[in-house]
């Protein structure tokens, strides 16, 4: 069996702050597969785009990765000095912001950002640099890309930034793309078009995509598997139809829930009480339980992550449709 | 009176809505000099017709520059209209005068999306919802305290927290202080501009069941405006939906999620990404949305639209109801 595209292992990312140590990233471990997408779904400090971040090797201080292992291809990144992480960042991993003009330099043409992002990982010349270029432009749906890239990113739309930013991300046809929030800000129809090209690149390069998101139902139709993600750890993990339909977590429940559906027009949503906890105070059990329905005594300890059948695991003590532990 | 009791608690009739921008020095001497230099004109919203009966939710859809924010804001009565007329029963707020024009508007109060930016950060909560009901003389002084107390009650916040700032608040609860300080003012009407986008789901799902347990107990209408089609759905009655500036269908809920007319709207209902859904094959709209400085001629949506005519291309269409209550504005549906 060869090794996952990307396994975490354990993944501690803290933040060093005057209030305390925030534990944004605390004993996180998921896995991808070649071709794979993995939904990586919570809410606003839920420690999902910190994930995405220690992957990559871009969490800025006061923050750190102070445990566990980034394993990509069988290769522990977090062990990795700068130096060979630079060799990887951009070219074998690649990541997708939510906004491109955190990718995009303003005062430099495409053309420029694009070229310099080709030679620094390829030794090709600078003509066959400008063509993959235009390649992975037009690969993306930008049309006439001959002389679309030789403007400036202010005269691009939202929409077509993010697709330059796409197109950088797949200039090396990475093993792996960590896209965080990429279509938040875009309007529906524009979302329908990128994410119809991060499912093309799945099936044709065999790329493994992490797509982190708060929107359950893009998830739904993009993903092959769900990490619901609370307080800085994973509380649920599956198969997309396994923690859609059946989910084991009274928080994905909830959230499932908090969703408005076709199937409910007009009637209350079931909502989850209270709200996020600081995550400088958080309880010594279950982060979730001041708000769970189901919470009991038991809830003050720390709950283990349970694999309740294979490739379907939960932080929970009490979980919804409850079945005997693998 | 009876007359103002059946007429709708709003009705927008042929509303436009400009914005220019001013020829700077230089451009100004150009044209002086004969050179074609011409104002650059946003019709943010482009003759509107719209109606909303007492006690209706309707939801304002459309994607980004669309005009459904600034449509919202003429109807709030915080926007003039650069052309037509906004009935509010039945009565043309610009022919009322000083006090009663001005009653009149705080029966339409209004609800932002980022609540942090329309909230003074300076003020307490108990001064931000207590000012304008006593401004207004809706309150005593002497009353004023436990009236705050009732407002902040009533939209699920703590009255005990009164004393606090907005920083010291979650994004969630100062949705909530926003509610409080319309209500304040005791409208029968509230326009919602993108008031849950920016809460998480979890959050936006509690203030979606405060918009409507509200709706039940004051016996309010909204105008709510939202770019997410599963919220809308979900609140509506009635639905229309906008595209650069022109409302291009309306309809009843049920109506327009089960038959879409307009192209556009179909589209727009086929890219909404649903949890229902698994594992789906998108596809996107071709296009991008065209910039409303420099619209295209006849119907808008024609270089998007996989049906356009030729005529599409040159005649506007007009907004006609192809079923009862169903209103689209496509010239497929004259084309048999």
């Amino acid at each position: 069996m060869t090794a996952p595209t990307l396994e975490l292992r354990d993944l501690r990312t803290h933040f060093a702050t005057r209030g305390g140590v925030v534990k944004a990233v605390d004993g996180v471990s998921l896995r991808v597969d070649r071709g794979q997408v993995l939904g990586l779904v919570g809410e606003s400090g839920s420690g999902k785009s910190v994930t995405g971040f220690s992957i990559l090797g871009l969490v800025d201080p006061p923050g750190q990765v102070v445990g566990g292992q980034v394993l990509f291809q069988g290769q522990d990144l977090a062990r990795l000095d700068e130096e060979a992480m630079r060799h990887l960042r951009g070219n074998r991993i690649a990541m997708i912001f939510q906004d491109p003009m955190m990718t995009l330099n303003p005062v430099l043409r495409i053309d420029t950002q694009m070229i310099e992002t080709v030679l620094a990982h390829a030794p090709v010349s600078r003509e066959e640099a400008r063509q993959r270029a235009r390649d992975a432009l037009g690969q993306v749906g930008i049309a006439a890309p001959e002389e679309r890239m030789r403007a400036y990113p202010h005269q691009f739309s939202g929409g077509m930034r993010q697709r330059v930013a796409i197109a950088i991300a797949l200039l090396h046809k990475p093993d792996l793309i960590v896209a965080d929030e990429p279509t938040t800000a875009l309007d529906v129809t524009i979302q329908g078009q990128i994410l119809a090209e991060a499912q093309k690149l799945c099936a044709e390069h065999g790329t493994a995509l992490i797509w982190i998101t708060h929107d359950l139902s893009v998830v739904a139709g993009l993903a092959d598997r769900i990490a619901v993600m609370y307080a800085g750890r994973v509380v649920e993990e599956g198969p997309v139809e396994a923690v859609l339909d059946a989910p084991l977590h009274p928080y994905t429940v909830g959230l499932i829930g908090s969703v408005p559906s076709r199937n409910r027009r007009g009637a209350a949503l079931n909502q989850i009480p209270g709200m996020t906890p600081s995550m400088l105070n958080l309880p010594a059990g279950c982060a979730f339980a001041a708000r769970c329905p189901r919470a009991a005594s038991g809830c003050s300890e720390p709950p283990p992550f349970v694999e309740f059948r294979p490739g379907r695991s939960a932080r929970c003590i009490h979980p919804h449709a409850e079945g005997p532990p693998a | 009176m009876s007359a103002a009791a059946e007429a709708p608690i709003v009705e927008v009739r042929g509303v436009s809505r400009r914005f220019e921008k001013q020829l700077d020095f230089v451009a100004r001497l150009a044209r002086r000099a004969g050179l074609p230099v011409r104002e650059e004109v946003v019709h943010a919203v482009d003759g509107v017709d719209l109606t909303i009966q007492r006690g209706e939710v309707v939801g304002l859809v459309g994607e980004s520059g669309c005009g459904k924010s600034t449509l919202g804001r003429m109807v709030a009565g915080i926007l003039p209209p650069s052309e037509g007329t906004i009935l509010r029963q039945g009565r043309d707020l610009r022919s009322l005068g000083g006090s009663e024009a001005r009653l009149a508007k705080l029966r339409t109060q209004m609800i932002f999306q980022d609540p942090y930016a329309s909230l003074n950060p300076r003020r307490k909560v108990a001064e931000i919802v207590g000012e304008a009901p006593l401004y207004h003389g809706l309150v005593r002084r002497a009353d004023l305290a436990d009236y705050v107390d009732e407002q902040l009650r009533r939209a699920g916040l703590d009255p005990a927290l009164k004393g606090r700032y907005p920083h010291q608040f979650s994004g969630g609860q100062r949705q909530r202080i926003g509610i409080a300080r319309a209500l304040a003012v005791q409208p029968d009407m509230l326009v919602c501009d993108e008031a849950v986008a920016a809460l998480d789901v979890s959050i936006q799902a509690q203030i979606l069941n405060l918009f409507m347990k509200l709706r039940r107990e004051l016996d309010l209408t909204y105008l709510f405006i939202s770019h997410d089609l599963g919220v809308v759905e979900h609140l509506s009655d009635r639905v229309v939906i906008m595209y650069l500036g022109r409302v291009v269908e309306a309809a009843p809920s049920e109506e327009v999620f089960a038959r879409p007319n307009h192209p556009y709207t179909q589209a727009l209902l086929a890219e909404v990404p649903r949890i229902e859904n698994r594992k789906r094959h998108f596809a996107g709209v071709q296009g991008e949305i065209p910039s409303p400085l420099n619209p295209p001629g006849g119907c808008h949506f024609h270089p998007r639209c996989p049906h356009a005519l030729a005529r599409c291309k040159v005649e506007r269409p007009v907004l006609r109801e192809i079923a009862p209550g169903h209103r689209s504005a496509c010239h497929l549906n004259e084309a048999t």
